[in-house]
């Protein structure tokens, strides 16, 4: 079953002191847009943490996460295939933008021209075509939010989080970026699992919403 | 990621730090306080006694020694950090950090003895200022009688280690400042009517020294046991403790060896009450301190800022000069007294054969190279290993990487020359390479840590959820970001290795020719082309590796804004 499991899951500070939200029991089917919804500070993103293998050493959590019915809790980050989109696009600054891309696209797909060709339509699909060699710091917010989705799906995420991924965004571009990116997390049929405060965001998501 | 992360990588870098630099200090010093009280079968001493020690204070001029020790070593400290805070003063927020760094970096990339060189060829009585002014101005056509070098006060000394000290202390001050919110602040001082002198000295320099108070206390530990310098610079007879002890551990009579170990106890008591008083006098100036802020003084709202900024640029000017003189003596054939430039000029002091600079040259450069890779590569593991431990840095392990620098050298050096020669490694590059190691990890080190640090972490998990394993997210993702920085410890390392005078002295049994030991050696000589020609080398290797750290990300970066502002 294609699916993306939290059971039980608390996380408290590890200096000692309260959990963060009452222990959390959610399941998120491939191909929906599940929202998590809570005031800011709740954990939200300390929640995407969790999920996604990257707990910061000041927390400790208990409770479990599967991933298509296997257990992940225990697995490293990179070997969970737990795809994430933060707030900032987050691009390596060091490289260009295709080359993010290439940093994502799956280790499966094999020779120079093969990877180049996917990097390359990818970026066509997100509008960025002829942007290979850009410096990532020159694009717009909107271009580098676009690039990030990219170079997350290349990676053939079984899952995907979305840690408040439009919050940075200018209202006007918010809308436009939102549509580009839930668009095309449809057409993965992937579980999805986005926390946001914003009450436009779950809308559009036309998915369940969890409230912390 | 979870705590278990990395552990084989912490305990890696534990184990070589634990053997290959907290042991060599312990067994050093283990030694050498053996040797005082001696035991040093070596030399067929075989019973504990106190006589080495009457035999060192029965010997002429310590205790000149170690006055003149205390008095330079304080006084050219307190120099350095009077001259750092107030240069901070007038130019922090003025200029920008990173073009200060720039100027800077020249300064603490020459090494001492170069810069030694440099101010002796400038400041002597026949030297490049006097050349300056004479005769139109003195009259002088003989080189006057003043003794300013080796004058018996240490004043030239105290000018050189002032030279060194004060742009390193400057850089650190500037960089503590930049984690205080120092124009609030200024301005909440100035609604309440005082005067931006008065801002700096009661409310931001009180909150800024104890950031940079390690750094003092490895300027202090160094000023009153540097050699090179003190050699080149400092009174002669009888000369600083550090000075005295070198020439008692290489004198022909063997059996003086026990005294100058007792001489290089003495010389870390030296130390130690150095910093003690430094310590006490920390208390004092917090207490009178306290009572001149509580007085409320307002103090006019003139600022000493202009004065400030001459005072250091006066000490750079010089520093600048020295190399000057530096390069002009190695280019030079006839340039007698006393015209402001040689009469004649040439590259003989140049030839490779001359002399032979190039087995110097060539052994510095590949001790230098080989040590910054060790050092490198040991904090890239150890800062590695915090991270995937999510560690915060412990006091202790700071303590660790500071230990080297606050130990003074010569107290555990000979000590660790005994243990190397039981160990079979005496007299060779290994040694020497090894000794070296323990003074640059602690400086790569301390480079790399707050850039490493100020990395966004998100990166990794950016990286991480792609798919990327941690040796990826290191080789690919971290180290190209910090490329920058990387270098920058890199090319700090090697000067650090460059500048090297007693390990290399110590532990290559004065059989490993450096740049450093032949220009010191020379320093004492009489040709000026000759000892030109081994300070421009060796100054211009570190400069050469400061520039190239610059450069090369500039270059390889070059179409990467996102990297230009916070990583170099």
């Amino acid at each position: 079953m294609s699916a993306l499991e939290l059971r039980d899951v608390v996380i408290r500070p590890r200096t000692g002191g309260d959990a963060l939200f009452a222990p959390l029991t959610v399941t998120v089917p491939a191909g929906t847009i599940t929202t998590v919804m809570g005031p800011s500070g709740i954990g939200k993103s300390t929640l995407i943490d969790f999920i996604g293998g990257h707990l910061a050493p000041d927390f400790v959590a208990s409770g479990s996460v599967a991933l298509n019915g296997l257990d992940v809790t225990g697995m490293p980050a990179e070997a969970r295939r737990i795809g994430i989109l933060f707030q900032d696009a987050l691009l390596f600054p060091h490289l260009s933008v295709g080359e993010n891309l290439g940093f994502g696209l799956s280790a499966e797909i094999r020779g120079r021209s093969a990877r180049r060709a996917a990097v390359d339509a990818a970026l066509d699909q997100a509008g960025l075509g002829g942007l290979h060699d850009r410096d990532p710091a020159t694009l717009s917010g909107g271009q580098r939010a676009r690039a990030a989705l990219m170079r997350t799906l290349l990676a053939g995420p079984r899952a995907l989080l979305l840690d408040e991924p439009f919050s940075r965004l200018d209202p006007a571009l918010r809308q436009d970026v939102r549509g580009f990116v839930f668009d095309h997390i449809r057409t993965r049929s992937i579980p999805v699992l986005m926390v946001s405060h914003d009450a436009a965001d779950a809308e559009d998501a036309r998915g369940p919403i969890v409230s912390l | 990621m979870t705590q278990t992360d990395g552990r084989a990588l912490r305990l890696f870098v534990l184990i070589v730090v634990i053997g290959g630099l907290v042991f060599p200090i312990v067994a050093g010093l283990w030694e050498t306080l053996r040797a005082a009280f001696g035991k040093l079968p070596a030399i067929g001493a075989e019973t504990w006694t106190l006589a080495h020690w009457d035999r060192l204070f029965a010997l002429p001029g310590v205790a000149t020694s170690v006055k003149l020790t205390l008095w330079t070593g304080s006084a050219a400290t307190l120099l350095s950090l009077l001259l750092a805070s107030a240069a901070a003063a007038a130019w922090h927020g003025r200029f920008a950090n990173a073009g200060i760094v720039r100027v800077l970096g020249p300064f603490l990339a020459v090494p001492h003895a170069a810069l030694a060189i440099g101010l002796a060829f400038l400041i002597a009585p026949s030297g490049w200022i006097v050349r300056l002014v004479s005769p139109w101005a003195t009259g002088w056509t003989l080189p006057p009688d003043v003794a300013t070098v080796h004058d018996p006060m240490g004043l030239a000394l105290i000018l050189g280690l002032t030279i060194k000290e004060a742009p390193f202390l400057l850089l650190v001050m500037l960089s503590a400042l930049s984690q205080l919110p120092v124009r609030a602040q200024l301005a909440a001082g100035r609604a309440l009517g005082y005067g931006p002198t008065m801002v700096w000295l009661k409310v931001i320099l009180p909150q800024a020294y104890p950031l940079i108070r390690l750094p003092v206390l490895v300027v202090l530990s160094f000023s009153f046991s540097v050699v090179d310098m003190a050699i080149i610079l400092g009174p002669s007879n009888p000369p600083v403790l550090s000075v005295a002890v070198t020439r008692w551990f290489f004198a022909p009579d063997t059996t003086l060896i026990p005294a100058a170990a007792a001489a290089a106890l003495l010389q870390t008591g030296a130390v130690l009450a150095g910093c003690g008083g430094w310590f006490a006098g920390e208390r004092l100036v917090a207490a009178l301190g306290r009572l001149w802020v509580l007085r409320g003084g307002r103090g006019g709202s003139g600022d000493g800022r202009a004065v400030a900024s001459a005072t250091m640029v006066l000490v750079l000017g010089l520093g600048a000069l020295s190399l000057t003189a530096l390069l002009l003596w190695s280019f030079a054939w006839r340039w007698p007294f006393p015209l402001a430039l040689p009469e004649s000029w040439s590259l003989r002091g140049w030839a490779w054969t001359n002399g032979g600079w190039g087995g110097a040259f060539l052994n510095t450069s590949l001790i230098g190279l080989v040590t910054t890779a060790i050092a490198l590569l040991l904090a890239i593991c150890w800062l590695e290993g915090e991270d995937r431990g999510g560690w915060q840095r412990a006091r202790w392990a700071l303590g660790l990487i500071y230990l080297p620098l606050l130990v003074p050298q010569i107290a555990f050096l000979y000590g660790l020359s005994v243990v190397f020669l039981r160990l079979g490694l005496s007299g060779g590059m290994v040694a020497v390479v090894w000794a070296q190691s323990l003074f640059v990890f602690p400086y790569v080190m301390i480079a790399l840590s707050d850039p490493w640090r100020a990395l966004d972490q998100r990166h990794f998990r950016s990286a991480a959820a792609l798919g990327a394993g941690p040796f990826r997210r290191l080789w690919a993702v971290k180290l190209p970001i910090l490329l920058g920085p990387v270098l920058v410890a890199a090319a700090i390392g090697f000067a650090v290795s460059v500048a090297q005078y007693l390990p290399t002295l110590f532990l290559g049994a004065g059989r490993v020719a450096t740049l450093t030991t032949e220009a010191v050696t020379l320093s004492s000589g009489s040709d000026r082309r000759v000892t030109g020609v081994y300070a421009v080398l060796q100054a211009a290797l570190p400069l050469l590796a400061y520039a190239a750290a610059l450069f090369l990300p500039a270059i390889l970066h070059r179409n990467r804004r996102g990297l230009k502002g916070g990583a170099a």
